[in-house]
């Protein structure tokens, strides 16, 4: 057991691109982690729904070549958590692919232990009967339904799985888990130095960004932590961690910026310190974290709803312009009248008017603006593809060519950039499920495979 | 000091997703004497936030100022779903441009 642990992190999201310079100044300093976060539900939820990793092979070949390489000359630990983006076993197993194809080329050895986060329908299905499923935030109850019609099912894993892996297997060099809440691998390692629960869940929180709490934004990050309190430090000298940079970060993305909560307890931020220690670090100490009585995991899933064809183009006539909305309600009406199947809402029509409210839509308050070019996308979701191109094609013509009062440009009213005119983007998803469940044991819920490679 | 606007008196205004079915907004202050200023009038309330955003009481989950982090977070219900159909701002980033303007009195 340590007093003190060192822990880099190198970027907030593996594949987004490592400094090497900044990187090295880190390890050469003395590190006892690496850790970094692959996961994130913010691109939205078609990488879950259609098993999809948030960047390409050759970008986590060009991350992973730099952590490789201080993992196998250094003998530093990696962990890498929500493997591939929506951290499904796929995924875990597509980056264990990837890292062995690294270390052959490289002549690389390493032990490895790899933390599944499927979640299997049947077992969600029980604790809905038996009411042990809750909404995650403002979001409807759980059904059946959503859970049948989910093509794939993660759970958020605490820090329980990885004390489990690192307990079963001590000598292991990587770990690289599915669907993780971001800081449990922090929490994992810390919990077994027996470092404070506020100090690292708070570490974790701040840290799984990289140096994204630095002033200018940065990537690489090494936190210092110990009982009961923490250092941060970003390695890219041009960047400072300041106090209100440190704080602020700490809001970024939160619901409240005084209670975060997890898997298994809560983090209470309100006692929280931030004192600088020089002019580009801080020490962090203060938080509290206030265990649940009831142990629950945040359960992610996403079901193919329906498929997108879309058109886009601009409008540059005043004439047209002035009256935009009516003559865009026409062309709803009109298209409607020809696809029952939009009234019906078995399919959807959604006009984007950027110039005028395409970022805010009915949330945009400067209503009485009238801009002198607006750009329209249209947007059509219906059960299949090809019904969805027959819409937006009907909805696209009516946009071109249907007649309006005053009209002088009597050749066409859109001014469309891209042939063919629609075009087909495929399957649109939805998250069917988020919402939390009770779990009766944090650890065994999440299953453990070691290899060596 | 004559009135301001936020924008001329916060070091941040930003939004983002706050997981897929959550809008949260930050205002953060750069010393406390803006910090104060700001939190002392009645420019941020629940009641004209609620306005700002055409949002119910009911959609309106957070607004509060939080001095540790001299900041004001506005956390919003999304009225729609998150990469779904009808999206307009996967990532939440560009929500926040209406508080730019608010008025600070003296």
């Amino acid at each position: 057991m340590k007093n003190e642990l060192k822990i880099l992190t190198p970027q907030g999201m593996l594949g987004y691109g490592i400094p090497e310079e900044h990187f090295w100044r880190g390890i050469d300093g003395g590190v006892d982690a690496m850790i970094v976060d692959s996961g994130s539900t913010d691109p939205g939820p078609y990488q879950l729904g259609l098993s999809r990793m948030l960047v390409t092979r050759e970008a986590y070949i060009r991350d992973l070549s730099i952590l490789l390489k201080a993992c196998a000359e250094r003998g530093i630990r990696l962990f890498i958590s929500s493997a591939g983006g929506p951290g499904i076993g796929q995924h875990v197993d597509a980056m264990i692919d990837i890292i062995r194809d690294l270390a052959q080329d490289k002549g690389h050895h390493f032990k490895l232990v790899a933390i599944y986060s499927d979640v299997d329908k049947a077992w969600l299905r029980e604790r809905l009967s038996n009411n042990q499923v809750q909404p995650c935030g403002p979001h409807k109850q759980l059904t059946l339904e959503s859970i049948d019609s989910a093509v794939n099912l993660v759970a958020q894993m605490g820090a329980e799985p990885y004390i489990k892996a690192l307990n079963a297997h001590p000598d292991v060099d990587i770990v690289i888990s599915g669907r993780s809440y971001d800081p449990s691998p922090y929490a994992a390692l810390c919990q077994m130095h027996d470092i404070d629960p506020g100090v690292y869940w708070h570490m974790g929180k701040i840290v799984e960004c990289g140096a994204n709490c630095a002033e200018p934004k940065g990537r690489v990050i090494v936190a210092t932590v110990r009982k009961g309190s923490f250092d941060l430090e970003p390695m890219n000298p041009a960047e400072r961690c300041t106090p209100s940079s440190v704080a602020a970060h700490t809001l970024y993305e939160k619901s409240r910026p005084d209670l975060l909560p997890g898997p298994g307890g809560e983090l209470d931020l309100t006692g929280a310190r931030y004192e600088a220690l020089s002019d580009r670090s801080v020490r962090i100490s203060g938080s509290v974290f206030k265990p649940s009585s009831t142990y629950r995991i945040k359960i992610e899933g996403a079901s193919i709803i329906g498929h997108r064809t879309i058109f886009i183009g601009g409008i540059r006539d005043p004439i047209l312009i002035g009256q935009l909305d009516d003559f865009l309600d026409r062309v709803r009406e009109r298209t409607e009248a020809t696809y029952p199947e939009l009234k019906s809402g078995l399919a959807n029509l959604s006009f984007h008017v950027y110039g005028k409210n395409g970022v805010m839509g009915d949330q945009e308050p400067l209503t009485n603006v009238i801009p002198h070019e607006v750009g329209l996308l249209g947007e059509v979701t219906a059960p299949t593809q090809e019904l969805a191109n027959a819409i937006c094609s009907s909805a696209r013509i009516s946009v071109l060519h249907m007649p309006y009062p005053g009209q002088l440009a009597t050749a066409g009213n859109f001014a469309i950039p891209l042939n063919p005119p629609e075009n087909p983007i495929g399957p649109v998803c939805e998250f069917s499920v988020y919402h939390l469940a009770e779990i009766d044991d944090p650890a065994d819920f999440f299953p453990i495979r070691y290899k060596e490679i | 000091m004559p009135n301001t606007t936020l924008k001329k008196i916060a070091k941040v205004v930003r939004s983002k997703n706050a997981g897929p079915f959550e809008i949260t907004f930050d205002v953060i202050f750069d010393n406390q004497e803006k910090y104060q200023r700001v939190k002392r009038s009645d420019a941020l309330t629940p009641e004209k936030m609620a306005l700002l955003y055409g949002v119910t009481d009911e959609d309106l989950l957070v607004c509060m100022f939080f001095d540790p982090a001299m900041a004001f977070k506005l956390t919003l219900r999304r009225s729609w779903g998150q990469g779904t159909v009808g999206e307009r701002d996967t990532f939440g980033a560009q929500q926040h441009a209406p508080l730019l303007d608010i008025q600070i009195p003296v």
